[in-house]
């Protein structure tokens, strides 16, 4: 399989993509609006062509802790779920963390809390951003806005969790998920060999030969000297990831006076209103945090300096807002502007929410 | 040129399918595409509504406010969209049910009985093509050429025998839909 | 006479497996954990399989069993082990995978993950020790506490009422057409240890094959959790666990038992 242009929805561009660049496993529970990842899989058979193998776990917590397993032994694994399923999983992707695992998790957000609404929503980004488990640790957040997008951070964030040893999550939503546009599809890759599994991952439990030590993946230490010396060795982790993984996207900045920031679908619809506030005059551009963690901070803390406000938007209550508080120190008048419910706001309403809460 | 559509009825109408081979269509021809359907237990029964955007430049926002045209298959989605198309823009609906045909006078407004026909010349399992014709007829975004491309590639080959009669419909479409105002 | 002029080949007549370390094991004395662990390392020393070996550890007593058999483990979250060996297995088809769990890991919070790798018929081996109690966190009761036995969670013993009965998961697992074989076991004599290590082997044997799902529950003491001493809880086992858990072959698809 080339590269080849298909018309495809968010959902099943993931599940060809993670075809293609050679995963090994993918496990999951359906739940809507992301159930295509796993039914695109199943159509596909992929265990009849590259040999990946594709499991409907008996619930999401199954699902994750087989991502830990397959994970474990080296293998490039995902799953994928929305926000309830995702909820579930939170032990599993603790547990991930601490043991250092690599791996992909995909949630297609829907509105919450509790079963909510199937309709799409961003009210994840806490759970998402803040380490939605329990104790100190990150996920490299990658928030894609288009369905090429869905592609591209898909193989993007295997090659990040094999990089630092760090599982990596693509917080889509309904939008996305459901949406069809046009897709560039990257050319199929081998699935590594065993070989080159045990090349790249000499630690991992691929079986323990006469010339190493047992590998051993937990994420246990009793020993508190001992486990703060990983908790140090994490946070270094997480750092770097903040000095070298930055990624964003800016429309129209060049003389903005006022800046949005959104991410995902939410970003898609701003830059309409972005558009037709440009048609009145209006000088607006728009940031896109690509990477949810790590955060753009230092793009922000710049436009902060060039801009009379900035309007957050996002399909919550207010979440990502506080990290471009924190990123612009609070220099400058900083608003939301989100639906909930599954409510996706429209490019008028943004429009209208930039002349009445910043301008 | 870019044109900004909903198609909206009841599920089952086969609203998503047409959104489908519109958009494939418009992948034929090299256009940027995006297209957004409601989705949920609307599929399986109650209204279901579809956002297509055909475009040369890259778009922007999938999710709109309003639209160019309007194609609408039942009264709840009428009253829903009617007050959503842009000035100067096109409403198609098909009059089957519909008790409060639409008002407007700053839009086109124009009717296709499709599914009167479909029923009358055994063509139900053709309707949405029937109205996909009568929209290709008023705005051609794209060609009919493109539209059975399209369903080519779409269609698994078992199908391909249905092709013909899918651009019949799409035909009898353009030959049936009449304008209002 | 000198130790090295009793230390010859000629008069070895017991050995430990080369897999084991020399870590000091953490267990109780009287604890069945450490001599069920000593079976697993024979085992796959025996069949060779030491390079192939995946464990999975379980979150209880035997939390540690990593620090002590020198292959490859996966330490899992409570009750988890079946679906991460699922996953190493179905993606390393030709590994040694197995879960080593207690019974509230494998019969409490993980019954999902039990019944549905069963259910599957994952070519993995589940060994199982029931003691009836949550040995790490202090003897409360565990899913497969007798009825009116004591623990720190039923100090007035267990009582249906309250609690339910005792749930005897290997019963139920035999149902399930992915297990290939069931088998309960104990290691409280020297004869009972033979047949436990004989079951062990064709446990894994069977994953290795490729024939389905071994289960072996090892019915054991817990000595601290018990109260009593190591001598008094075998006799108490014998007394109490076996006609609630009847040690032998449950099902072996070998000979259709």
């Amino acid at each position: 399989m080339n590269e080849e242009v298909r018309l495809m929805k968010g959902n099943e561009a993931i599940a060809e993509t993670a075809i293609r660049c050679g995963a090994d496993g993918y496990f999951g529970y359906p739940i809507t609006p992301q159930s295509e990842v796993m039914e695109t899989l199943m159509a596909l058979k992929p265990w009849e062509t590259t040999g990946m193998v594709v499991l409907q776990a008996e619930s999401e917590v199954a699902a994750i802790n087989m991502v830990y397993g397959g994970a474990a032994s080296g293998k490039k694994v995902m799953t994928s779920s929305s926000s309830p399923g995702v909820s579930l999983k939170q032990e599993g992707i603790s547990y991930i963390a601490g043991a250092e695992l690599p791996c992909l998790i995909v949630n297609v957000m829907r509105g919450g809390p509790g079963l909510g609404t199937i309709q799409p929503s961003q009210a994840d980004y806490f759970q998402a951003v803040k380490g939605g488990g329990h104790g100190d640790y990150r996920l490299i957040v990658l928030a894609p806005a288009s369905v090429q997008e869905m592609a591209d951070l898909t193989a993007l964030g295997f090659d990040l969790a094999f990089k630092y040893r760090n599982p990596v999550m693509l917080l889509a939503d309904g939008v996305i998920g459901q949406m069809m546009e046009k897709v560039v599809l990257p050319a199929q890759q081998p699935r590594r060999t065993d070989e080159e599994v045990v090349a790249q991952c000499p630690w991992a439990t691929t079986g323990k030969t006469k010339d190493r030590k047992p590998n051993i993946i937990t994420s246990l230490e009793l020993v508190p000297d001992k486990q703060e010396e990983n908790n140090i060795r994490f946070q270094a982790k997480y750092k770097k990831m903040e000095e070298n993984e930055v990624r964003y996207e800016t429309f129209m900045c060049d003389d903005a006076e006022y800046l949005i920031v959104a991410f995902g679908s939410a970003a898609r619809i701003s830059q309409k209103a972005v558009e037709e506030a440009r048609k009145e005059g209006i000088k607006v551009g728009l940031l896109r945090p690509v990477t949810l963690f790590p955060f753009p901070k230092k793009p922000l803390a710049e436009l902060s300096k060039q801009v009379k406000g900035i309007l957050v938007v996002e399909m919550n209550a207010g979440q990502m807002i506080e990290d471009v508080k924190l990123a612009t120190n609070c220099s400058v008048k900083t608003e939301h502007f989100g639906r909930m419910g599954g409510i996706v706001p429209s490019p008028d309403e943004i429009t209208e929410a930039l002349k009445t809460k910043i301008m | 040129m870019k044109e900004e559509i909903i198609i909206a009825g009841f599920g089952g109408q086969g609203v998503l399918s047409m959104g489908k081979i519109l958009a494939y269509a418009g992948l034929m021809q090299d256009k940027e595409i995006t297209w957004i359907p409601s989705y949920g237990p609307e599929q399986r029964g109650g209204t279901a509504n579809v956002t297509v955007i055909v475009s040369d430049e890259k778009i922007s926002s999938p999710i709109l406010n309003s639209y160019d045209t309007a194609i609408i298959l039942n009264q709840q989605s009428l009253d829903k969209f009617e007050k959503t198309v842009k000035p100067g823009g096109t409403l198609i609906y098909d009059d089957y049910g519909i008790m409060n045909p639409p008002t407007r006078k700053d839009i086109n407004i124009y009717k296709i009985n499709a599914m009167d026909t479909a029923i009358a010349d055994k063509m139900e399992k053709t309707f949405n093509m029937i109205v996909l014709g009568g929209l290709l007829k008023i705005r051609p975004i794209v060609e009919i050429d493109s539209v059975m491309k399209g369903l080519k590639k779409t269609l698994p080959e078992r199908h391909h025998h249905l092709l013909p009669m899918n651009e019949a419909a799409i035909l009898k479409g353009m030959d049936i839909i009449k304008k209002m105002n | 006479m000198a130790n090295n002029e009793i230390v010859k080949p000629e008069n070895l007549v017991y050995k430990k497996p080369t897999i084991m370390n020399d870590n000091p094991m953490h267990y109780c004395p009287g604890c069945g954990h450490g001599v069920v662990h000593k079976l697993v390392a024979e085992v796959i020393e025996e069949m060779g399989l030491q390079d192939k070996a995946i464990g999975i550890a379980p979150v209880g007593c035997a939390v540690f069993i990593y620090n002590y058999l020198d292959i490859d483990w996966q330490e899992a979250a409570h009750g988890r082990a079946p679906a991460l060996a699922t996953a190493v297995k179905r993606l390393n088809p030709n590994k040694l995978v197995f879960t080593y769990q207690g019974d509230g890991d494998l019969a409490a919070i993980g019954t999902a993950e039990t019944i549905h790798a069963c259910n599957r018929g994952e070519n993995i081996a589940i060994i199982f020790i029931n003691n009836g109690i949550y040995g790490m966190t202090g003897g409360q009761m565990a899913p497969t506490t007798l009825e009116g036995m004591k623990t720190a969670t039923c100090p007035y013993g267990r009582d249906v009422k309250l609690n339910g009965y005792p749930l005897n998961i290997t019963d139920l697992v035999v149902k399930l057409r992915g297990t290939c074989y069931v088998t309960r076991q104990s290691v409280h004599k020297a004869a009972a240890v033979r047949k436990a290590k004989a079951a062990i082997r064709k446990a894994f044997e069977n994953s290795m094959n490729g024939k389905g799902t071994s289960f072996v529950e090892i019915v054991s003491t817990c000595s601290s959790g018990w109260k009593l001493s190591p001598v008094q809880a075998n006799k108490w086992m014998e007394e109490n666990m076996f006609p609630a858990y009847p040690i032998g072959d449950l099902k072996d698809i070998d000979t259709l038992v």
